[in-house]
């Protein structure tokens, strides 16, 4: 699917050590008529980069913010290192650091103010505040607008001090709600890349995404939420082992790909075939046999130049858990600004 | 030790954002001066009605200065989102709305200094009572900076903000006895006078400069600190229960 961005290596990283960190009991939450969050439960273990992946509206952002303190929910239990904080959202503030899905410092001051700002708000001391900002100013690529004020910024400038902001008291846990979403292509990348770095040194990560390959790309572990429910939470290797059952191979050639199926439907019945802009796609419960297909083409005279097996993406294994169309998430990200590219 | 680092620094932010900027600073010189100006030339009586008049100037700087800022420092914060980061960190809620208001009553009570200072220039009060001035500007500054919270924190947009003070704060001049006693009003509109704090911060302070106070100072403070832990008190509320959802 993706080629161009391997930025993050391809060893899954965000691997917990099975301590929980994070512990979330049937949490629900409604608005009026709305059911936002829907009787949702799961555990982040110290370490990982927990995801929770699921399209515009599905209770990623609410889930955000009961964790975080700044709403109650109707029900559930939140415990943040055993500490339980669901009538007490104070108590695990100082561990935990958020960076919402809008930056929201103070456009009047200047990058590195704000920064200390925030650092101040944690009980850091002056010296020690001014340390920490300008290292964080030269690691996330800013110290040339540091004195800039922050209104001034771009977007992708804004979202990175936010989440400088958001580690600047070195929380245990970062939660970061769509951290790419509405930025441009390069510094979505940067971004994806300091979480990984920040993960790497120890920081918890819980992140909420509509990007499957982002998802896929920085996550240990995933949770698809849809319309408020978890449907699904795995890691991503065993994500993609439930889609290895199937078997589909991709043929390219020169001719019409309607005739190419023709010939297929009626000599092998049992094989469902599609056309896709490449060519054909044949899919089978089984392992498909490559030969007898090529020889078949070849004899009604259809040149084959290509014949290979598709490997299952995170998508289809997405598409297959939640019933959504992978498409109906692509004009999301579009919508919005297309940032996992 | 740590939530006063972060006490500290709120204050200090509002301070450089808010009312250490020109026009701020201008409003709350100018607003105090004009009206001290305006009513020894309307009043053409000359300096000697000064100590009648002090009272209702100080706490017209007061209020005005006081209410005036909390609809850009709170309502205009949350507006903006900002406001959720300090929600979002590790001290009480009492705390932070401490830090928030406190540059609203520093403000607040340098604003009373300026008709002070300038009535100790123009003429001599005699009969001054500093002692019991300085604690009553102090907690008319409070009171008003906590009723101007209170709508701070009941309104959703900045205009409504401004829009609710300025229909409490006008009415108040007239009510709380700040030019012209609460006996010369009409009888029906008296229980107001004595539901509003102000009645009894200018109360106090007609005793300390005048020497012409209506009530007892034993009722006056303790009905002040009451309104003060109050409004306070439904501030919070309100936030707990609006802003946390
Ligand atoms: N404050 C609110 N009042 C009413 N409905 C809300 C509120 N916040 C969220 N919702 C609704 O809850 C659902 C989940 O929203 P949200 O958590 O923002 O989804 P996501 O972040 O996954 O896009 C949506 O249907 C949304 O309209
Ligand atoms: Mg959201």
């Amino acid at each position: 699917m993706d080629s161009s961005g391997m930025e993050v290596p391809a060893q899954p990283t965000g691997i917990g050590h099975g301590e929980p960190l994070l512990e979330v009991a049937d949490l629900t939450k409604r608005f009026d008529d709305v059911t936002a969050v829907d009787g949702i439960s799961f555990t982040v273990d110290r370490g990982e980069i927990f995801g929770f992946l699921g399209p515009n509206g599905a209770g990623k952002t609410t889930t955000i913010t009961i964790l975080t303190g700044l709403s109650r929910p109707d029900s559930g239990t939140v415990k943040v290192a055993g500490l339980d904080c669901t009538d007490d959202p104070k108590a695990a503030q100082h561990m935990i650091g958020i960076v919402p899905d809008e930056s929201n410092l103070y456009p009047e001051l200047s990058g590195y103010d704000n920064l200390c700002f925030c650092a101040a708000l944690y009980g850091i001391r002056k010296r020690e505040r001014s340390e920490r900002a300008r290292r964080l100013l030269a690691d996330f690529d800013l110290q040339d607008a540091a004195g800039r004020k922050f209104g001034g910024y771009s977007k992708g400038m804004k979202r990175k001090l936010t989440i400088a902001a958001g580690i600047i008291h070195h929380p245990q846990i970062l939660f970061l709600d769509e951290p790419t979403t509405g930025i441009d292509v390069a510094s979505a990348r940067r971004i994806r890349q300091l979480i990984s770095d920040l993960n790497s040194r120890g920081t918890t990560i819980f992140l909420t995404t509509h990007y499957i390959e982002e998802a896929e790309r920085l996550c240990g572990r995933i949770a698809f939420i849809v319309k408020g429910s978890i449907v699904r939470t795995d890691t991503v290797g065993n994500l993609m082992r439930h889609a290895h059952g199937r078997n589909v191979v991709q043929f390219e050639f020169s001719g019409e790909a309607g005739r190419a199926c023709a010939l297929i439907g009626r000599e092998f019945p049992d094989l469902i075939c599609g056309t896709v802009p490449e060519g054909i796609r044949v899919e089978s419960p089984r392992p498909v046999r490559v030969g007898p297909l090529v020889r078949l083409l070849e004899d009604g005279g259809i040149e084959v130049t290509e014949a290979r097996k598709i490997l299952p993406s995170l998508e289809d294994v997405f598409v297959e858990i939640t019933g959504i169309e992978a498409g109906a998430m692509k004009q999301e990200k579009e919508r919005s600004g297309g940032g996992a590219r | 030790m740590r939530k006063w680092i972060a006490f500290w620094n709120i204050l200090l932010k509002d301070m450089r954002s808010y009312y250490l900027k020109p026009p701020n600073i201008s409003w709350g010189l100018l607003f105090p001066l004009v009206w001290v100006a305006m009513f020894l030339i309307r009043s053409g009586l000359g300096l000697e009605m000064l100590p009648e008049l002090l009272p209702g100037l100080v706490s017209l700087s007061i209020l005005f200065g006081t209410t005036s800022v909390l609809a850009v420092t709170v309502t205009f914060e949350k507006k903006g989102r900002s406001f959720e980061r300090l929600l979002l960190a590790p001290f009480s809620l009492e705390l932070l709305m401490l830090a928030k208001t406190s540059g609203a009553i520093l403000f607040g009570t340098a604003n009373a200094f300026v008709p002070i200072l300038a009535a100790v220039i123009l003429t001599d009060l005699p009969g001054m009572n500093w002692a019991m001035l300085i604690p009553a500007t102090l907690l008319i500054a409070v009171s008003s900076t906590f009723l101007g919270l209170l709508i701070a924190v009941s309104a959703r947009e900045v205009f409504e903000a401004q829009t609710f003070s300025n229909f409490f704060r006008f009415p108040m001049i007239f009510l709380c006895g700040l030019f012209f006693p609460v006996a010369s009003l009409p009888v029906f509109l008296r229980p107001l006078s004595y539901a509003l704090p102000l009645t009894y911060g200018n109360d106090i302070l007609r005793g300390s400069i005048a020497g012409t106070s209506l009530m007892p100072l034993w009722l006056d403070f303790p009905v002040l600190l009451g309104s003060c832990a109050l409004l306070f008190y439904f501030s919070i509320n309100i936030i707990n229960r609006k802003w946390i959802t």
